[in-house]
Protein backbone atom coordinates (compact mmCIF):
# COMPACT_ATOMS: atom_id res chain seq x y z
CA UNK A 1 0.00 0.00 0.00
CA UNK A 2 2.97 2.49 1.07
CA UNK A 3 4.52 1.32 -2.77
CA UNK A 4 1.37 2.19 -4.51
CA UNK A 5 0.56 5.64 -2.29
CA UNK A 6 4.93 6.35 -3.60
CA UNK A 7 3.81 5.46 -7.23
CA UNK A 8 0.37 7.56 -7.03
CA UNK A 9 2.90 10.52 -5.84
CA UNK A 10 5.29 9.83 -8.71
CA UNK A 11 2.26 9.86 -11.48
CA UNK A 12 0.74 12.85 -9.74
CA UNK A 13 3.91 15.03 -10.11
CA UNK A 14 4.96 14.06 -13.39
CA UNK A 15 1.29 15.02 -14.51
CA UNK A 16 1.61 18.42 -12.58
CA UNK A 17 5.12 19.27 -15.02
CA UNK A 18 2.48 19.48 -18.01
CA UNK A 19 -0.29 21.47 -16.23
CA UNK A 20 -1.99 23.05 -19.15
CA UNK A 21 -2.25 19.66 -20.93
CA UNK A 22 -3.82 18.40 -17.15
CA UNK A 23 -6.46 20.57 -16.81
CA UNK A 24 -7.00 19.81 -20.73
CA UNK A 25 -7.88 16.66 -20.60
CA UNK A 26 -9.67 17.06 -17.22
CA UNK A 27 -11.91 19.23 -18.89
CA UNK A 28 -12.19 17.28 -21.93
CA UNK A 29 -13.56 13.88 -19.67
CA UNK A 30 -15.78 16.62 -18.12
CA UNK A 31 -17.32 17.55 -21.86
CA UNK A 32 -17.43 13.78 -22.97
CA UNK A 33 -19.66 12.70 -20.06
CA UNK A 34 -21.74 16.06 -19.93
CA UNK A 35 -22.61 15.57 -23.47
CA UNK A 36 -23.99 12.44 -22.53
CA UNK A 37 -26.15 13.97 -19.91
CA UNK A 38 -27.54 16.20 -22.61
CA UNK A 39 -28.53 12.97 -24.15
CA UNK A 40 -30.61 12.13 -21.49
CA UNK A 41 -31.83 15.55 -20.78
CA UNK A 42 -32.97 16.21 -24.18
CA UNK A 43 -34.72 12.50 -24.44
CA UNK A 44 -36.35 13.26 -20.92
CA UNK A 45 -37.65 17.23 -22.59
CA UNK A 46 -39.48 15.40 -24.95
CA UNK A 47 -40.47 11.98 -23.71
CA UNK A 48 -41.18 12.30 -19.10
CA UNK A 49 -40.65 9.35 -18.43
CA UNK A 50 -39.55 5.74 -19.28
CA UNK A 51 -40.78 2.49 -18.55
CA UNK A 52 -41.70 4.04 -15.54
CA UNK A 53 -38.60 5.88 -14.16
CA UNK A 54 -38.89 9.28 -14.32
CA UNK A 55 -35.64 11.94 -15.09
CA UNK A 56 -34.31 12.29 -11.36
CA UNK A 57 -34.44 8.77 -10.63
CA UNK A 58 -32.14 7.78 -14.06
CA UNK A 59 -29.99 10.89 -12.97
CA UNK A 60 -29.29 9.09 -9.95
CA UNK A 61 -28.74 6.01 -11.97
CA UNK A 62 -26.73 7.31 -14.32
CA UNK A 63 -24.92 9.34 -11.42
CA UNK A 64 -23.97 6.01 -9.60
CA UNK A 65 -22.58 4.42 -12.79
CA UNK A 66 -20.49 6.99 -13.60
CA UNK A 67 -19.04 7.61 -10.28
CA UNK A 68 -18.34 3.57 -10.10
CA UNK A 69 -16.73 3.48 -13.72
CA UNK A 70 -14.41 6.66 -13.06
CA UNK A 71 -13.21 5.45 -10.09
CA UNK A 72 -12.99 1.93 -11.69
CA UNK A 73 -11.01 3.69 -14.77
CA UNK A 74 -9.05 6.08 -12.71
CA UNK A 75 -7.17 3.39 -10.26
CA UNK A 76 -7.45 0.11 -12.82
CA UNK A 77 -6.62 1.99 -15.76
CA UNK A 78 -3.20 0.18 -15.89
CA UNK A 79 -5.31 -3.10 -16.87
CA UNK A 80 -7.13 -1.42 -19.20
CA UNK A 81 -3.87 -0.18 -21.38
CA UNK A 82 -2.14 -3.53 -20.16
CA UNK A 83 -1.90 -5.03 -24.47
CA UNK A 84 0.54 -1.81 -24.24
CA UNK A 85 2.38 -3.49 -21.96
CA UNK A 86 2.39 -6.57 -23.21
CA UNK A 87 3.67 -6.04 -26.83
CA UNK A 88 6.37 -4.11 -25.51
CA UNK A 89 7.71 -6.17 -23.65
CA UNK A 90 7.64 -4.24 -20.04
CA UNK A 91 5.74 -7.01 -18.40
CA UNK A 92 9.01 -9.40 -18.29
CA UNK A 93 10.09 -6.03 -16.58
CA UNK A 94 7.65 -6.67 -13.59
CA UNK A 95 7.92 -10.19 -13.67
CA UNK A 96 11.60 -9.75 -12.57
CA UNK A 97 10.51 -6.73 -9.73
CA UNK A 98 10.09 -8.81 -6.61
CA UNK A 99 6.80 -7.41 -5.72
CA UNK A 100 3.68 -8.64 -6.78
CA UNK A 101 2.75 -8.16 -10.06
CA UNK A 102 -0.88 -6.82 -9.86
CA UNK A 103 0.26 -4.23 -7.80
CA UNK A 104 2.71 -2.80 -10.16
CA UNK A 105 0.44 -2.66 -13.27
CA UNK A 106 -2.28 -1.24 -11.15
CA UNK A 107 0.37 1.42 -10.06
CA UNK A 108 1.84 1.44 -13.44
CA UNK A 109 -0.92 4.12 -14.34
CA UNK A 110 -3.57 6.45 -12.81
CA UNK A 111 -5.66 8.68 -14.78
CA UNK A 112 -6.33 11.44 -12.61
CA UNK A 113 -7.48 13.37 -15.41
CA UNK A 114 -10.47 11.22 -14.73
CA UNK A 115 -11.44 13.75 -11.80
CA UNK A 116 -13.59 15.68 -14.67
CA UNK A 117 -15.98 12.40 -15.13
CA UNK A 118 -15.89 12.23 -11.21
CA UNK A 119 -16.99 15.42 -11.05
CA UNK A 120 -19.47 15.59 -13.59
CA UNK A 121 -20.71 12.51 -11.65
CA UNK A 122 -21.04 14.69 -8.43
CA UNK A 123 -23.07 17.04 -10.22
CA UNK A 124 -25.99 15.14 -10.98
CA UNK A 125 -25.61 13.81 -7.13
CA UNK A 126 -26.17 16.89 -6.35
CA UNK A 127 -28.89 17.47 -8.12
CA UNK A 128 -30.43 14.33 -8.37
CA UNK A 129 -30.54 13.88 -4.48
CA UNK A 130 -32.18 16.37 -3.59
CA UNK A 131 -35.07 16.46 -6.27
CA UNK A 132 -35.74 12.31 -6.21
CA UNK A 133 -38.11 11.77 -4.13
CA UNK A 134 -35.74 9.44 -1.53
CA UNK A 135 -36.33 9.61 1.67
CA UNK A 136 -32.83 9.46 2.78
CA UNK A 137 -32.66 7.17 5.92
CA UNK A 138 -29.41 5.03 6.80
CA UNK A 139 -29.59 2.27 5.11
CA UNK A 140 -30.57 4.25 1.73
CA UNK A 141 -27.28 5.64 2.14
CA UNK A 142 -25.92 2.49 2.64
CA UNK A 143 -26.99 1.41 -0.57
CA UNK A 144 -25.85 3.99 -2.40
CA UNK A 145 -22.79 3.10 -0.88
CA UNK A 146 -22.96 -0.47 -1.57
CA UNK A 147 -23.65 0.48 -5.20
CA UNK A 148 -20.81 2.71 -6.03
CA UNK A 149 -18.09 0.36 -4.50
CA UNK A 150 -20.31 -2.83 -6.01
CA UNK A 151 -19.47 -0.94 -9.53
CA UNK A 152 -15.89 0.05 -8.95
CA UNK A 153 -15.66 -4.02 -8.52
CA UNK A 154 -17.44 -5.04 -11.20
CA UNK A 155 -15.76 -2.71 -13.90
CA UNK A 156 -12.41 -3.41 -12.43
CA UNK A 157 -12.95 -7.04 -12.54
CA UNK A 158 -13.64 -6.00 -16.57
CA UNK A 159 -10.58 -4.71 -17.00
CA UNK A 160 -8.83 -7.76 -15.14
CA UNK A 161 -10.41 -9.95 -17.61
CA UNK A 162 -9.44 -7.65 -20.60
CA UNK A 163 -6.21 -7.61 -19.90
CA UNK A 164 -5.70 -11.52 -18.62
CA UNK A 165 -6.86 -12.03 -22.52
CA UNK A 166 -3.62 -10.50 -23.65
CA UNK A 167 -1.99 -12.82 -22.49
CA UNK A 168 -3.13 -15.55 -25.27
CA UNK A 169 -4.00 -12.80 -28.10
CA UNK A 170 -1.31 -10.18 -27.36
CA UNK A 171 -3.29 -7.68 -28.63
CA UNK A 172 -6.26 -6.15 -26.75
CA UNK A 173 -9.69 -7.11 -27.31
CA UNK A 174 -12.07 -4.19 -29.25
CA UNK A 175 -15.39 -6.10 -28.63
CA UNK A 176 -14.67 -6.20 -24.63
CA UNK A 177 -15.49 -2.60 -24.92
CA UNK A 178 -19.13 -3.87 -25.53
CA UNK A 179 -19.37 -4.26 -21.22
CA UNK A 180 -16.87 -1.79 -20.31
CA UNK A 181 -17.80 1.51 -23.08
CA UNK A 182 -20.73 0.30 -23.26
CA UNK A 183 -21.95 -0.39 -19.47
CA UNK A 184 -21.12 3.10 -19.35
CA UNK A 185 -23.12 4.15 -21.91
CA UNK A 186 -26.13 2.44 -21.42
CA UNK A 187 -25.88 2.28 -17.79
CA UNK A 188 -26.94 5.07 -17.49
CA UNK A 189 -30.55 3.57 -17.55
CA UNK A 190 -31.74 1.31 -15.00
CA UNK A 191 -31.22 -1.95 -17.26
CA UNK A 192 -35.15 -3.35 -17.16
CA UNK A 193 -35.92 -0.63 -19.73
CA UNK A 194 -33.94 -2.65 -22.30
CA UNK A 195 -36.12 -5.73 -21.63
CA UNK A 196 -35.81 -9.14 -19.83
CA UNK A 197 -33.34 -10.46 -21.55
CA UNK A 198 -30.53 -7.90 -21.48
CA UNK A 199 -31.52 -7.40 -17.42
CA UNK A 200 -31.29 -11.12 -17.61
CA UNK A 201 -27.62 -11.31 -19.31
CA UNK A 202 -26.65 -8.17 -16.98
CA UNK A 203 -27.11 -10.06 -13.99
CA UNK A 204 -26.08 -13.58 -14.62
CA UNK A 205 -23.15 -13.50 -16.93
CA UNK A 206 -21.90 -9.69 -16.86
CA UNK A 207 -23.55 -8.56 -13.49
CA UNK A 208 -23.95 -4.94 -14.21
CA UNK A 209 -27.66 -5.17 -12.95
CA UNK A 210 -25.84 -6.38 -9.28
CA UNK A 211 -25.26 -2.88 -8.61
CA UNK A 212 -27.48 -0.91 -10.68
CA UNK A 213 -30.71 -2.08 -11.21
CA UNK A 214 -31.62 -3.98 -8.40
CA UNK A 215 -30.33 -2.06 -5.46
CA UNK A 216 -31.48 0.72 -7.70
CA UNK A 217 -35.42 -0.98 -7.01
CA UNK A 218 -34.74 -0.84 -3.09
CA UNK A 219 -33.49 2.94 -3.16
CA UNK A 220 -36.29 4.26 -5.23
CA UNK A 221 -38.70 2.07 -2.65
CA UNK A 222 -40.14 0.17 -5.64
CA UNK A 223 -39.12 -3.00 -3.49
CA UNK A 224 -38.80 -3.74 0.24
CA UNK A 225 -36.78 -6.65 0.05
CA UNK A 226 -33.24 -6.05 1.99
CA UNK A 227 -31.65 -8.51 -0.69
CA UNK A 228 -31.82 -6.27 -3.20
CA UNK A 229 -29.60 -4.09 -1.25
CA UNK A 230 -27.13 -6.39 -0.29
CA UNK A 231 -26.55 -7.58 -4.27
CA UNK A 232 -23.75 -4.93 -5.10
CA UNK A 233 -21.80 -7.20 -2.63
CA UNK A 234 -22.67 -10.41 -4.26
CA UNK A 235 -21.72 -8.26 -7.43
CA UNK A 236 -18.27 -7.84 -5.81
CA UNK A 237 -17.14 -11.03 -5.51
CA UNK A 238 -17.06 -10.93 -9.64
CA UNK A 239 -13.68 -9.94 -9.30
CA UNK A 240 -12.64 -13.56 -7.51
CA UNK A 241 -12.87 -15.30 -11.16
CA UNK A 242 -11.56 -12.48 -12.62
CA UNK A 243 -8.70 -12.86 -10.75
CA UNK A 244 -8.51 -16.40 -11.18
CA UNK A 245 -8.32 -15.93 -14.91
CA UNK A 246 -5.36 -13.25 -14.37
CA UNK A 247 -3.75 -15.93 -12.19
CA UNK A 248 -3.69 -18.17 -15.34
CA UNK A 249 -2.97 -15.13 -18.20
CA UNK A 250 0.65 -15.22 -15.70
CA UNK A 251 0.84 -18.69 -15.65
CA UNK A 252 0.33 -18.95 -19.64
CA UNK A 253 2.56 -15.85 -20.20
CA UNK A 254 5.38 -16.12 -22.79
CA UNK A 255 6.95 -13.08 -23.51
CA UNK A 256 6.67 -11.41 -26.82
CA UNK A 257 10.73 -11.00 -26.82
CA UNK A 258 11.12 -7.47 -28.08
CA UNK B 1 -3.19 12.80 -59.67
CA UNK B 2 -1.74 9.33 -60.29
CA UNK B 3 0.33 10.36 -57.25
CA UNK B 4 -2.93 10.61 -55.05
CA UNK B 5 -4.41 7.71 -56.18
CA UNK B 6 -1.59 5.67 -55.35
CA UNK B 7 -1.44 7.31 -51.49
CA UNK B 8 -5.01 5.91 -51.59
CA UNK B 9 -4.13 2.83 -52.54
CA UNK B 10 -1.97 2.12 -50.05
CA UNK B 11 -3.47 3.53 -47.32
CA UNK B 12 -6.69 1.30 -48.44
CA UNK B 13 -4.80 -1.88 -48.82
CA UNK B 14 -3.32 -1.29 -45.19
CA UNK B 15 -6.71 -1.28 -44.24
CA UNK B 16 -8.28 -4.02 -45.33
CA UNK B 17 -5.19 -6.04 -43.56
CA UNK B 18 -7.08 -5.74 -39.91
CA UNK B 19 -9.56 -8.56 -40.55
CA UNK B 20 -9.75 -9.41 -36.90
CA UNK B 21 -10.26 -6.02 -35.61
CA UNK B 22 -13.20 -5.47 -38.36
CA UNK B 23 -14.91 -8.69 -37.07
CA UNK B 24 -14.34 -7.59 -33.03
CA UNK B 25 -15.78 -3.93 -34.52
CA UNK B 26 -18.70 -5.77 -36.18
CA UNK B 27 -19.59 -7.16 -33.04
CA UNK B 28 -19.47 -3.89 -30.92
CA UNK B 29 -21.06 -2.08 -33.24
CA UNK B 30 -23.85 -4.47 -33.86
CA UNK B 31 -24.59 -4.95 -29.93
CA UNK B 32 -24.19 -1.12 -29.81
CA UNK B 33 -26.59 -0.59 -32.34
CA UNK B 34 -28.93 -2.88 -31.10
CA UNK B 35 -29.13 -1.75 -27.54
CA UNK B 36 -29.83 2.43 -28.56
CA UNK B 37 -32.79 0.49 -30.43
CA UNK B 38 -33.93 -1.20 -27.60
CA UNK B 39 -33.61 2.30 -25.41
CA UNK B 40 -35.28 4.01 -27.47
CA UNK B 41 -37.93 1.47 -28.41
CA UNK B 42 -38.08 1.82 -24.21
CA UNK B 43 -38.69 5.40 -24.68
CA UNK B 44 -41.64 5.11 -27.36
CA UNK B 45 -43.52 3.00 -25.59
CA UNK B 46 -43.63 4.54 -22.34
CA UNK B 47 -45.67 8.16 -24.36
CA UNK B 48 -47.37 7.76 -27.81
CA UNK B 49 -47.35 11.96 -28.21
CA UNK B 50 -44.64 13.79 -29.03
CA UNK B 51 -42.41 11.25 -31.42
CA UNK B 52 -40.15 12.92 -34.02
CA UNK B 53 -39.62 10.13 -36.37
CA UNK B 54 -41.18 6.48 -36.70
CA UNK B 55 -39.30 3.68 -34.88
CA UNK B 56 -38.85 2.15 -38.28
CA UNK B 57 -37.16 5.75 -39.44
CA UNK B 58 -35.06 5.78 -36.80
CA UNK B 59 -33.95 1.75 -36.98
CA UNK B 60 -32.82 2.59 -40.40
CA UNK B 61 -30.62 5.27 -38.70
CA UNK B 62 -29.47 3.50 -36.23
CA UNK B 63 -28.26 0.92 -38.42
CA UNK B 64 -26.93 2.78 -40.93
CA UNK B 65 -24.79 4.89 -38.09
CA UNK B 66 -23.47 1.71 -37.01
CA UNK B 67 -23.28 0.27 -40.09
CA UNK B 68 -20.85 3.72 -41.41
CA UNK B 69 -19.50 4.83 -38.23
CA UNK B 70 -15.94 4.62 -40.05
CA UNK B 71 -16.77 6.85 -42.27
CA UNK B 72 -18.24 9.71 -39.68
CA UNK B 73 -16.32 9.34 -36.90
CA UNK B 74 -15.15 13.14 -36.01
CA UNK B 75 -12.83 11.33 -33.22
CA UNK B 76 -10.89 9.36 -35.74
CA UNK B 77 -7.21 11.40 -36.58
CA UNK B 78 -4.22 9.88 -38.18
CA UNK B 79 -1.63 9.58 -35.03
CA UNK B 80 1.46 9.90 -37.76
CA UNK B 81 0.26 13.20 -39.15
CA UNK B 82 0.07 15.14 -35.59
CA UNK B 83 3.01 12.68 -35.15
CA UNK B 84 4.95 14.11 -37.95
CA UNK B 85 3.95 17.64 -36.85
CA UNK B 86 5.55 17.36 -33.15
CA UNK B 87 8.43 15.42 -33.76
CA UNK B 88 9.35 17.76 -37.17
CA UNK B 89 9.12 14.64 -39.61
CA UNK B 90 7.17 16.67 -41.64
CA UNK B 91 10.40 18.20 -43.03
CA UNK B 92 10.64 15.46 -44.84
CA UNK B 93 7.07 15.71 -46.45
CA UNK B 94 7.38 18.99 -47.13
CA UNK B 95 10.36 18.47 -49.54
CA UNK B 96 8.44 16.37 -51.65
CA UNK B 97 6.81 17.80 -55.08
CA UNK B 98 2.99 17.24 -54.08
CA UNK B 99 0.72 18.95 -52.13
CA UNK B 100 0.52 17.99 -48.65
CA UNK B 101 -3.07 19.08 -47.84
CA UNK B 102 -3.85 16.64 -51.00
CA UNK B 103 -1.96 13.77 -49.80
CA UNK B 104 -3.04 14.05 -45.81
CA UNK B 105 -7.17 14.23 -47.44
CA UNK B 106 -6.54 10.99 -49.17
CA UNK B 107 -4.70 9.04 -46.60
CA UNK B 108 -7.75 10.34 -44.47
CA UNK B 109 -10.25 9.11 -47.28
CA UNK B 110 -8.45 6.48 -47.40
CA UNK B 111 -8.66 4.95 -44.51
CA UNK B 112 -12.03 5.76 -43.15
CA UNK B 113 -13.28 4.03 -46.58
CA UNK B 114 -11.23 0.69 -46.25
CA UNK B 115 -12.69 0.60 -42.16
CA UNK B 116 -15.84 1.16 -43.40
CA UNK B 117 -15.62 -1.56 -46.83
CA UNK B 118 -14.82 -4.15 -44.10
CA UNK B 119 -17.74 -3.51 -41.71
CA UNK B 120 -21.00 -2.45 -43.68
CA UNK B 121 -21.84 -5.13 -45.50
CA UNK B 122 -22.27 -8.15 -42.70
CA UNK B 123 -24.21 -5.26 -40.59
CA UNK B 124 -26.42 -4.04 -42.82
CA UNK B 125 -27.38 -7.50 -43.31
CA UNK B 126 -27.30 -8.97 -40.61
CA UNK B 127 -29.92 -5.45 -39.66
CA UNK B 128 -32.36 -5.73 -42.41
CA UNK B 129 -33.31 -9.55 -41.11
CA UNK B 130 -34.16 -7.93 -37.88
CA UNK B 131 -38.52 -8.17 -37.07
CA UNK B 132 -39.92 -4.98 -38.45
CA UNK B 133 -39.93 -2.05 -37.23
CA UNK B 134 -36.24 -2.85 -35.82
CA UNK B 135 -34.49 -3.79 -39.02
CA UNK B 136 -32.93 -1.25 -41.66
CA UNK B 137 -35.41 -0.87 -44.62
CA UNK B 138 -34.80 0.24 -47.95
CA UNK B 139 -34.80 3.34 -49.02
CA UNK B 140 -38.43 5.00 -49.32
CA UNK B 141 -37.75 5.37 -53.56
CA UNK B 142 -34.77 4.74 -55.76
CA UNK B 143 -33.97 8.66 -56.24
CA UNK B 144 -34.26 8.84 -52.90
CA UNK B 145 -31.18 5.97 -53.18
CA UNK B 146 -29.50 7.92 -55.28
CA UNK B 147 -29.08 11.14 -53.33
CA UNK B 148 -28.61 9.50 -50.40
CA UNK B 149 -25.16 8.02 -52.20
CA UNK B 150 -24.66 11.69 -53.40
CA UNK B 151 -24.89 13.00 -49.97
CA UNK B 152 -23.51 10.42 -48.04
CA UNK B 153 -20.10 11.33 -50.19
CA UNK B 154 -20.42 14.68 -49.58
CA UNK B 155 -21.03 13.94 -45.92
CA UNK B 156 -17.58 11.80 -45.64
CA UNK B 157 -15.95 14.64 -47.97
CA UNK B 158 -17.37 17.05 -45.50
CA UNK B 159 -15.76 15.36 -42.19
CA UNK B 160 -12.61 14.61 -44.00
CA UNK B 161 -12.10 18.77 -44.63
CA UNK B 162 -13.04 19.54 -41.41
CA UNK B 163 -10.78 16.82 -39.37
CA UNK B 164 -7.95 18.65 -41.91
CA UNK B 165 -8.47 21.77 -39.75
CA UNK B 166 -7.68 20.09 -36.68
CA UNK B 167 -4.78 18.70 -37.88
CA UNK B 168 -3.47 22.38 -39.39
CA UNK B 169 -4.14 23.09 -35.86
CA UNK B 170 -1.50 21.35 -34.38
CA UNK B 171 1.00 23.61 -36.71
CA UNK B 172 -0.02 26.72 -34.35
CA UNK B 173 -0.80 24.91 -30.89
CA UNK B 174 1.99 21.89 -31.27
CA UNK B 175 0.22 20.19 -28.72
CA UNK B 176 -3.03 19.00 -30.14
CA UNK B 177 -4.82 17.55 -27.27
CA UNK B 178 -6.89 20.14 -26.30
CA UNK B 179 -8.71 20.62 -29.84
CA UNK B 180 -8.63 17.12 -30.36
CA UNK B 181 -10.85 16.38 -27.01
CA UNK B 182 -13.27 19.47 -28.02
CA UNK B 183 -13.43 17.90 -31.55
CA UNK B 184 -14.52 14.40 -29.89
CA UNK B 185 -16.83 15.54 -27.55
CA UNK B 186 -19.00 17.99 -28.01
CA UNK B 187 -19.08 17.61 -32.07
CA UNK B 188 -19.86 14.11 -31.95
CA UNK B 189 -22.62 15.40 -30.04
CA UNK B 190 -23.43 17.83 -32.79
CA UNK B 191 -23.63 15.38 -35.74
CA UNK B 192 -26.41 13.69 -34.17
CA UNK B 193 -23.77 10.15 -32.92
CA UNK B 194 -25.45 10.32 -29.72
CA UNK B 195 -29.09 10.92 -30.06
CA UNK B 196 -30.48 12.01 -33.43
CA UNK B 197 -31.07 15.42 -34.22
CA UNK B 198 -34.97 15.13 -34.16
CA UNK B 199 -34.64 14.45 -30.53
CA UNK B 200 -33.03 17.48 -30.25
CA UNK B 201 -35.54 20.62 -28.49
CA UNK B 202 -37.35 22.45 -31.28
CA UNK B 203 -35.56 26.22 -30.63
CA UNK B 204 -31.72 24.45 -31.41
CA UNK B 205 -33.19 22.44 -34.43
CA UNK B 206 -32.99 25.08 -36.65
CA UNK B 207 -29.24 26.09 -35.85
CA UNK B 208 -28.23 22.52 -35.61
CA UNK B 209 -28.93 21.95 -38.95
CA UNK B 210 -27.51 24.80 -40.11
CA UNK B 211 -23.79 24.10 -38.66
CA UNK B 212 -21.59 21.68 -40.71
CA UNK B 213 -21.91 19.43 -38.07
CA UNK B 214 -25.73 17.99 -40.06
CA UNK B 215 -23.88 17.87 -43.17
CA UNK B 216 -21.81 14.73 -42.14
CA UNK B 217 -23.98 11.82 -41.22
CA UNK B 218 -27.00 13.14 -40.93
CA UNK B 219 -28.13 14.34 -44.02
CA UNK B 220 -27.49 11.75 -46.17
CA UNK B 221 -28.76 9.35 -43.31
CA UNK B 222 -32.29 11.33 -43.22
CA UNK B 223 -32.64 11.05 -46.94
CA UNK B 224 -32.02 7.68 -46.73
CA UNK B 225 -35.04 6.81 -44.27
CA UNK B 226 -37.16 9.38 -45.65
CA UNK B 227 -37.27 12.11 -42.80
CA UNK B 228 -35.56 14.54 -45.45
CA UNK B 229 -37.51 14.24 -48.75
CA UNK B 230 -38.64 16.68 -51.45
CA UNK B 231 -37.19 20.03 -51.93
CA UNK B 232 -35.93 19.70 -48.53
CA UNK B 233 -33.28 17.37 -50.34
CA UNK B 234 -31.96 19.92 -52.68
CA UNK B 235 -31.22 22.59 -50.00
CA UNK B 236 -30.29 19.90 -47.45
CA UNK B 237 -27.40 18.46 -50.21
CA UNK B 238 -26.61 22.38 -51.21
CA UNK B 239 -25.78 22.77 -47.52
CA UNK B 240 -23.71 19.86 -48.00
CA UNK B 241 -21.43 21.45 -50.54
CA UNK B 242 -21.44 24.98 -49.10
CA UNK B 243 -20.07 23.87 -46.18
CA UNK B 244 -17.69 21.67 -48.21
CA UNK B 245 -16.14 24.55 -50.13
CA UNK B 246 -16.26 26.86 -46.83
CA UNK B 247 -14.20 23.94 -44.74
CA UNK B 248 -11.95 23.45 -47.63
CA UNK B 249 -10.89 27.07 -48.68
CA UNK B 250 -10.19 27.47 -44.69
CA UNK B 251 -8.42 24.46 -44.52
CA UNK B 252 -6.10 25.22 -47.20
CA UNK B 253 -5.37 28.67 -46.31
CA UNK B 254 -4.72 28.36 -42.61
CA UNK B 255 -2.20 25.48 -44.05
CA UNK B 256 -0.82 27.63 -46.51
CA UNK B 257 -0.19 30.30 -43.97
CA UNK B 258 1.12 27.44 -41.42
CA UNK B 259 3.34 26.39 -44.12
CA UNK B 260 4.93 29.87 -45.04
CA UNK B 261 6.24 30.16 -41.49
CA UNK B 262 6.66 26.59 -40.17
CA UNK B 263 9.74 26.49 -37.48
CA UNK B 264 10.48 22.82 -37.86
CA UNK B 265 11.49 21.41 -34.21
CA UNK B 266 14.61 19.78 -33.64
CA UNK B 267 16.54 17.67 -36.19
Amino acid sequence: MKLYLKYASVILRSLMQYKASFVMSTIGQFLVSFTAFLGVYFMFSRFHSVSGFSYCEVLLCFSVLLTSFSLAECFVRGFDTFSVIISNGEFDRIMVRPRNEILQVLASRIEFSRIGRLLQALLMFAYALPSSEVVWSFDKILTLFFMIIGGFGVFSGLFVIYASLCFFTIEGLEFLNIFTDGGREFGRYPFSVYGEGVLKFFTYIVPLALFQYYPFLYLTGRTDRVIYMLLPLIGLLFIVPCLLFWRIGVRHYKSTGS
Amino acid sequence: MREYLSFFKIRFSIGLQYRAAAWAGMATQFAWGGMTILLFRAFYQSSQNALPMTMSELSSYIWLQQAFLALYMVWYFDNDIFGSIMSGNIAYELCRPIDIYAMWFTKNMAVRISRAVLRCLPILVFAAFLPAPYNISLPISPAAGLLFIISMILGLLVVVAFSMIIYVSAFYTISPIGIRILATSVLEFFTGAIIPLPFFPQSLQTLMYLLPFASMQSTPFMIYNGYISGERIASAISLQIIWLIILLALGKTLMVRALRKVVVQGG
